[in-house]
C-alpha cells in the first residue's frame, strides 16, 4: 500500500508540472507583463517609466525563461518562470500584487472555510443518503414519482436563488440569525447555521437523485433477489445489502472533494461574508490579483490529486477485495 | 436599416442548421427512430420539447440583428445615411418597443408612480418631495382609481387576442398532424399557453411595466426575454465547441491506445485537476486584458460584449471536455474489442473507415446524452459566473447579470422583489424543461438505464 501511494505521488509530478506550465502560459505568455501592468494601472496616462516601476515592484521585470545577464545558475533562476512558477512547488506562494503574504493569508483563512465546509459536507451527504433511502423504500409508488419530480425541480433552481431566498426568509423575515458575518468566538454557530442550511438544502435535489439511482442500480442485482428469496426484510436488505454495496460509487463521488474543502465555497462565503479562502479567491478574481489566482490554481490541483489518492485508499476500506499494489 | 451579423449570430444559425441536418440523417436509422419515438411518445417529452423549441425560436429571432438608420439631420449631405449605434433585433420589433420605454429608476409591477421619491416643483415653483409619475406606466389613465379596471380590460383583450392567435397556430397543426401517433395534444396545450401569455405580455406592456423596472429604469420583463438568447446560446455553443476536441481525442485514445492514450489521459487529468471555476476565471480575466488593450478591434459596443461572450463559451467548452472525453475513450476501448471491429481489421479496412463507420456511430448516443445533460448546467453556470464577475459582459442582458443587479435589493424597504422574479421564472422554466427532457433522452438512448427501466 505504501509503495502504491509513493508511486501515485510520483505520477502526480508530471501533472503538477503541466498545471504549472499551463498557468504560466495563461498568465505570462498570453498577455505580457507589460499588458498586465497597463491593465492594472489603468490604460490612460501610463508612461513606460510607471510600467517599469510597477513591474519592478512586483518582480515582473525579469525575462520570461532565460536571463542572459545573470551568470551561472542565475540564468535560469532569475527569470519570471522560476520566481513566479517553479517556487510554487515548494508551496512558496510569494506576495500578492498588493503586497500581502499569500501563505500567511491561506493559513489564516483556512479555518473559517473549514468551519463552513465540513459541516456542510457531512450533513449534506447524510441528509441526501437518508432522503434517497426513504425514496427507494417507496420505489414504484406515487411517492417515488413525486419525489423524483421534486428533485428535478430543486435541481433546476440556481444556487444563487437558494442563497438569496435563504437570507431573505430566515434572516430578514423571520430574523432568526444575522444575514451575514462571522466571528471566531462562541457565537460562531449563529453565523454558521444559515450557510450550512442553504448549502444542504440546495444540494438535496441533485444529491438525493444521484444516490437514488445508485441504490436502484444495486437493488436490481441478483444478490438482492436472493436476499429477498431467503426471507430478509426490506429494511434489512436496504441497510445490510444495498447500502454497503453502493459504498464504492458513493466514495468515488465524495472522497475526491474532501481535500478541496479547504478551499471553501466561492459563492457561499462571499454572500455570507465569511473570511475564508473562497471569498479570498473571489476578491482576488474581482481585483484581478493574478498572484493569488495563480497560487490558488496550484493549491487546488494539489488538493485534487490528494483527493484522487484518498479515493483509491478508501476503496480498500469499503471493499476488502480491492488491493492496491 | 443595416443588417449586422455578430459572430455568435452566425454560429447559432450554423449550429441549428447542422443539428437539423444531423437529426434528419440520424432519423433514417430505424433504431434511432425508435428511440426518439420513445422520447416523444410521452406527454412530458412533447411538452418539454415544445418549451425548449420556443426558447430556441426566441433566441434565433433575437439573433437577427440590424442597426436602424437614423433620421437625416438637417444640413447633412444628402445620400449619406447614419446608423444608430444601438443594435436592434427582430425580437425587439416583435415586442413592440418594450425595451425603449425607459423609466428613471425602480418601479413596481403595474405601478403608476416611481419607487423612489424625488425633488419636484409644483406649478408656482415651490419645491416638494414626492413619488414622480412614470413616463410610460399607465400614462393613458385619467385618474389613478381607474387602474384596476383598466388592467382587467386590457388583460382581457390581450388574452382574447392571444387565444385567437393560439387557435390559428394550433388549428393549422391540427389539420396536418391529427393522425400522428404522438401525443400532440399536450404540445398544443403548451403552445397555446405560451402564445396567450406572450400576446398578453406584449399588449399589456404597451401601457404598463408588467414586471416593473430595474435600477436603470429598464423593463424587467424585456430584460428577462433578452436573457433567453444568452442562456440558450451559451448552453449550446459551449458544448458545440467542446464536442470536436472531446470526440476526436477520446476516440483516438481508445482506438490507437499506446502513447496516444497516455498523452490524452495526461491532458485531461491535468486540465481536470485545476479547479474549474478558477481556470475559467483566470482565462476570462486574461481575455478581458486583451479586449481592454485592443479597443479598436470592435466597432460597436455589442461587438465587444459578443467577443467576450464567445470567449466565455470557448473557455467553458475547453475546460469541460474532459468528462466527455473520458466517457468516449472508455466506450471506444470497449467497442474496439468487439467482433465486428476485429473483423473489419481482418478484412483490411483502413483505420479511418473503421472509425467513421463502426466506432463513431456507436458512441453518438454518449455525445447526444452529454449535449442535453450539459445544457441546463451551463445555463445555471452562467448566472454564477456573472455573479463572480467573469461572466457575460454587463452591457449584454443575461439572467446572471439581472440576479447580480437585483440581489442587494431585497434589503431595501419595501422590498424590491420583481427584478429577481423575472430572471427566476424564465430561468427555472428553461432549466426544468431541459432537465426533464434530458432525463427522457438518457432513458431512451442509454442502453444501461433503459435496461434498468424495464426491470423496475
Amino acid at each position: 500500500m505504501l509503495a502504491y501511494i509513493v508511486r501515485r505521488l510520483f505520477y502526480a509530478v508530471p501533472i503538477l508540472i503541466g498545471v504549472n506550465l499551463l498557468t504560466f502560459i495563461l498568465f505570462f505568455v498570453v498577455n505580457s507583463p507589460d499588458d498586465m501592468a497597463i491593465s492594472q494601472l489603468g490604460a490612460k496616462h501610463v508612461t513606460p517609466e510607471i510600467v517599469q516601476a510597477w513591474k519592478q515592484k512586483n518582480g515582473y521585470d525579469l525575462p520570461l525563461f532565460f536571463n542572459a545577464d545573470a551568470g551561472g545558475s542565475g540564468a535560469f533562476t532569475e527569470t519570471i518562470f522560476f520566481t513566479k512558477s517553479v517556487r510554487l512547488f515548494a508551496l512558496d506562494f510569494g506576495r500578492s500584487e498588493s503586497g500581502r503574504d499569500i501563505s500567511a493569508d491561506v493559513s489564516n483563512r483556512m479555518w473559517p472555510s473549514l468551519a463552513v465546509a465540513i459541516p456542510n459536507f457531512v450533513i449534506g451527504i447524510w441528509v441526501n443518503i437518508c432522503v434517497a433511502l426513504l425514496v427507494v423504500m417507496f420505489h414504484g409508488t406515487r411517492l417515488d414519482r413525486w419525489a423524483v419530480a421534486l428533485f428535478v425541480g430543486l435541481m433546476s433552481i440556481s444556487y444563487l436563488f437558494y442563497i438569496i431566498g435563504g437570507q431573505y426568509l430566515v434572516a430578514r423575515v423571520w430574523k432568526l440569525v444575522p444575514i451575514s458575518g462571522f466571528s471566531g468566538d462562541e457565537h460562531i454557530w449563529k453565523f454558521l447555521i444559515l450557510p450550512i442550511l442553504v448549502g444542504v438544502v440546495s444540494g438535496i435535489g441533485s444529491g438525493a437523485r444521484w444516490y437514488r439511482t445508485l441504490f436502484l442500480e444495486e437493488a436490481s442485482q441478483e444478490y438482492v433477489r436472493t436476499a429477498r428469496a431467503k426471507g430478509a426484510g426490506e429494511l434489512r436488505i436496504l441497510f445490510r445489502h444495498i447500502l454497503p454495496n453502493a459504498l464504492i460509487p458513493i466514495l468515488t463521488g465524495i472522497v475526491v472533494v474532501i481535500p478541496a474543502l479547504f478551499m471553501g465555497g466561492l459563492l457561499i462565503e462571499s454572500f455570507f461574508s465569511i473570511p475564508g479562502l473562497g471569498s479570498y479567491m473571489l476578491d482576488a478574481i474581482q481585483s484581478q490579483d493574478f498572484a493569488i489566482v495563480r497560487s490558488m490554481v496550484f493549491l487546488g490541483s494539489i488538493l485534487y490529486i490528494i483527493g484522487l489518492i484518498l479515493t483509491d485508499i478508501s476503496y480498500t476500506w469499503a471493499d476488502p477485495r480491492v488491493r492496491l499494489e | 436599416m443595416k443588417p449586422l451579423l455578430l459572430w455568435s449570430d452566425g454560429l447559432i444559425f450554423l449550429l441549428v442548421f447542422s443539428l437539423i441536418a444531423f437529426f434528419l440523417k440520424l432519423g433514417r436509422n430505424l433504431q434511432t427512430q425508435k428511440r426518439w419515438g420513445q422520447v416523444f411518445n410521452t406527454r412530458l417529452g412533447m411538452v418539454t420539447f415544445t418549451v425548449i423549441a420556443v426558447y430556441v425560436l426566441v433566441a434565433l429571432l433575437d439573433s437577427l440583428h440590424f442597426r436602424r438608420a437614423l433620421e437625416p439631420v438637417a444640413g447633412a449631405p444628402a445620400g449619406e445615411v447614419f446608423y444608430d449605434n444601438r443594435v436592434t433585433s427582430v425580437l425587439d420589433l416583435m415586442l413592440g418597443g418594450m425595451g425603449d420605454r425607459y423609466e428613471r429608476t425602480y418601479s413596481a409591477p403595474f405601478a403608476l408612480k416611481s419607487f423612489e421619491k424625488q425633488n419636484m416643483k409644483d406649478g408656482s415653483g415651490v419645491g416638494y418631495r414626492d413619488y414622480p409619475l412614470l413616463r410610460h406606466g399607465g400614462r393613458h389613465l385619467e385618474t389613478a382609481a381607474d387602474r384596476a379596471s383598466d388592467i382587467f380590460w386590457k388583460s382581457l383583450w390581450g388574452i382574447g387576442m392571444g387565444l385567437l392567435v393560439a387557435l390559428i397556430v394550433v388549428g393549422l397543426q391540427w389539420v396536418f398532424l391529427r393522425r400522428s401517433p404522438y401525443p400532440w395534444r399536450a404540445s398544443w396545450l403548451a403552445q397555446a399557453i405560451i402564445i396567450v401569455l406572450a400576446v398578453w405580455l406584449v399588449s399589456v406592456s404597451k401601457y404598463y411595466h408588467v414586471l416593473g423596472t430595474d435600477r436603470g429604469g429598464l423593463d424587467v420583463a424585456y430584460q428577462s426575454i433578452k436573457g433567453i438568447r444568452t442562456g440558450v446560446l451559451l448552453g449550446t455553443l459551449a458544448t458545440l465547441i467542446m464536442l470536436p476536441i472531446a470526440v476526436t481525442l477520446g476516440v483516438m485514445a481508445g482506438y490507437f491506445k499506446g502513447w496516444v492514450d497516455d498523452g490524452v489521459q495526461y491532458l485531461y487529468t491535468t486540465l481536470s485537476s485545476i479547479p474549474g471555476i478558477l481556470l475559467i476565471a483566470a482565462s476570462v480575466l486574461m481575455f478581458q486584458v486583451y479586449i481592454d488593450l485592443n479597443p479598436d478591434a470592435f466597432s460597436v459596443g455589442l461587438e465587444k460584449a459578443d467577443a467576450r461572450f464567445l470567449a466565455l463559451c470557448f473557455i467553458l467548452g475547453v475546460t469541460s471536455w474532459s468528462s466527455l472525453c473520458r466517457l468516449i475513450r472508455a466506450e471506444t476501448l470497449k467497442l474496439s474489442q468487439l467482433g465486428y471491429v476485429q473483423a473489419a481489421h481482418a478484412f483490411g479496412v483502413s483505420h479511418r473507415r473503421v472509425l467513421a463507420r463502426h466506432i463513431l456511430p456507436n458512441v453518438s448516443h454518449i455525445i447526444l446524452i452529454t449535449f442535453v445533460l450539459d445544457f441546463s448546467s451551463l445555463v445555471l453556470a452562467e448566472a454564477v459566473l456573472s455573479y463572480i464577475g467573469v461572466g457575460i459582459d454587463p452591457s449584454m442582458s443575461s439572467w446572471g447579470n439581472m440576479i447580480n443587479g437585483g440581489r442587494a435589493e431585497l434589503s431595501q424597504e419595501p422590498v424590491v422583489w420583481w427584478t429577481l422574479s423575472g430572471a427566476f421564472f424564465f430561468m427555472v422554466v428553461l432549466v426544468l424543461a431541459a432537465n426533464l427532457f434530458a432525463d427522457l433522452v438518457r432513458d431512451a438512448f442509454d442502453p444501461r438505464t433503459s435496461l434498468g427501466a424495464t426491470h423496475s
